[in-house]
């Protein structure tokens, strides 16, 4: 499952870490957040312990950490590394790319 | 070698593998990048029947799939990239896997237009929406503008006013497409108003990394202006997705596969339901009775093939 991310522990899970983070922004009445869901699930299932975090932030519940970073879009996914954002994408994405991307930043 | 391969995940491909399920054929559905299809971006579907209060649409599309997956459809989440229906079995290659098939049944739909502007996909994300459900939850309060003049373009304006400050639809022409219940829903909405005669040139906004306004043009006089806005919505119609059919199925001039007698294309065996041969009617309920015919025709065809 992936990890759930929130105002609150946006700082210490994200932008202190130190592996790559993989943050889905997302909201319950978006449909094609609701598509990428259970791809999101299973991507963090097949990274753990590889040095990859990935969660979701549900942009109903939270609006500040979505107001830093512009989001006017959902889904949009953003790439962390160190803390720092490396790369964006907007909208459902299959699995494979969403992986290759995650290989390309954790090497 | 599988009995029927389905490919595409809306209501006719869902109502395929539905009665091809049951029918003990084993379908295999390949639900594509867009799971569920076009319903998926939409709220209030008010006109399927069987529903008295009316069903969101992702709503509509998860129950089709619970009751397909509950029949015995196997339902996978990958895009096709390639077909070969030139002898059979047909094949069906997804990823470095290539699948062997007595019959396909064809449900790909159709995706949302662009407006095929390079400004357009600069500020995708940014201020240009492909969803209004998504969107329209960021532009509480703000000013957005719809493209386009049929039903979606003012089911979404009337979305939007929901969180939008005011609305303005943009028309080609200085008429609508749209239905007349859904022209008079949208002209009744004083947060809605149109401009008429006009194309989308250009999204503005680069500088500032987000949409600040759109250029106008007036289709009858060719001049040019800006207008202000926060955020811009494209509802201009669909195209069918049948790239990976070019040069193996009669495509008609926009893009639909070529049927007759319901689903069935000049292939036997290869059906197509749904959107992606339905220029006409492009209704979910409509595409539903599609994907049924579908499965039956490829029901007889495997019975009169056996043995």
């Amino acid at each position: 499952m992936a990890l759930e991310f929130t105002d609150e522990n946006f700082e210490k899970e994200v932008l202190q870490a130190e592996n790559v983070v993989l943050v889905d922004f997302w909201a319950p009445w978006c449909g094609p957040c609701k598509v990428l869901g259970p791809t999101i699930d299973e991507l963090a299932e097949e990274y753990k312990g590889k040095g990859v975090k990935i969660g979701k932030m549900n942009v109903d519940e939270n609006q500040t950490v979505p107001g830093q970073f512009g989001i006017m879009s959902i889904p949009t996914l953003i790439f962390f590394k160190d803390g720092k954002p490396q790369d964006q994408v907007v909208g459902a994405q299959p699995k494979e790319k969403l992986a290759e991307k995650l290989d390309t930043f954790a090497s | 070698m599988r009995n029927v391969i389905i490919i595409g995940s809306g209501p006719a491909g869902y109502t395929a593998a539905i009665y091809a399920a049951r029918a003990n054929l084993e379908p295999l559905m390949f639900a594509g990048d867009e799971v569920g299809g076009q319903l998926m971006t939409t709220t209030d579907v008010d006109n399927y029947p069987g529903f008295p209060d009316g069903i969101q649409g992702p709503d509509l599309m998860t129950a089709m799939r619970k009751q397909a997956e509950r029949v015995g459809a196997e339902i996978v989440s990958e895009m096709v990239d390639a077909v070969d229906l030139s002898s059979r079995p047909f094949k069906v290659t997804v990823g470095d896997e290539t699948h062997e098939t007595e019959t396909v049944i064809i449900s790909t739909g159709a995706s949302a237009k662009r407006l095929g502007l390079e400004s357009e996909k600069a500020l995708y994300g940014r201020g240009v929406s492909a969803c209004a459900t998504c969107d329209g939850f960021f532009f509480k309060g703000k000013d957005v503008v719809v493209v386009g003049g049929g039903d979606s373009a003012m089911e979404e304006s009337n979305f939007l006013t929901r969180f939008a400050n005011h609305v303005t639809i943009l028309v080609r022409k200085d008429v609508l497409k749209a239905s007349p219940i859904m022209q008079d829903r949208a002209k009744s909405n004083k947060k809605i108003s149109f401009e008429w005669n006009v194309d989308v040139v250009e999204v503005l906004g680069a500088e500032e990394g987000k949409v600040t306004g759109v250029m106008l043009k007036d289709t009858k006089t060719g001049d040019k202006r800006e207008m202000k806005t926060d955020g811009i919505f494209v509802a201009i119609g669909h195209t069918p997705n049948t790239e990976i059919f070019k040069g193996q199925l009669s495509l008609d001039g926009r893009g639909y596969i070529v049927t007759s007698g319901g689903p069935s294309t000049e292939i036997d065996g290869v059906y197509a339901a749904g959107d992606v041969q339905d220029s006409r009617y492009r209704q979910a309920v409509t595409a539903a009775g599609s994907g049924c015919e579908a499965a039956l025709d490829a029901q007889r065809f495997i019975e009169e093939h056996e043995g």
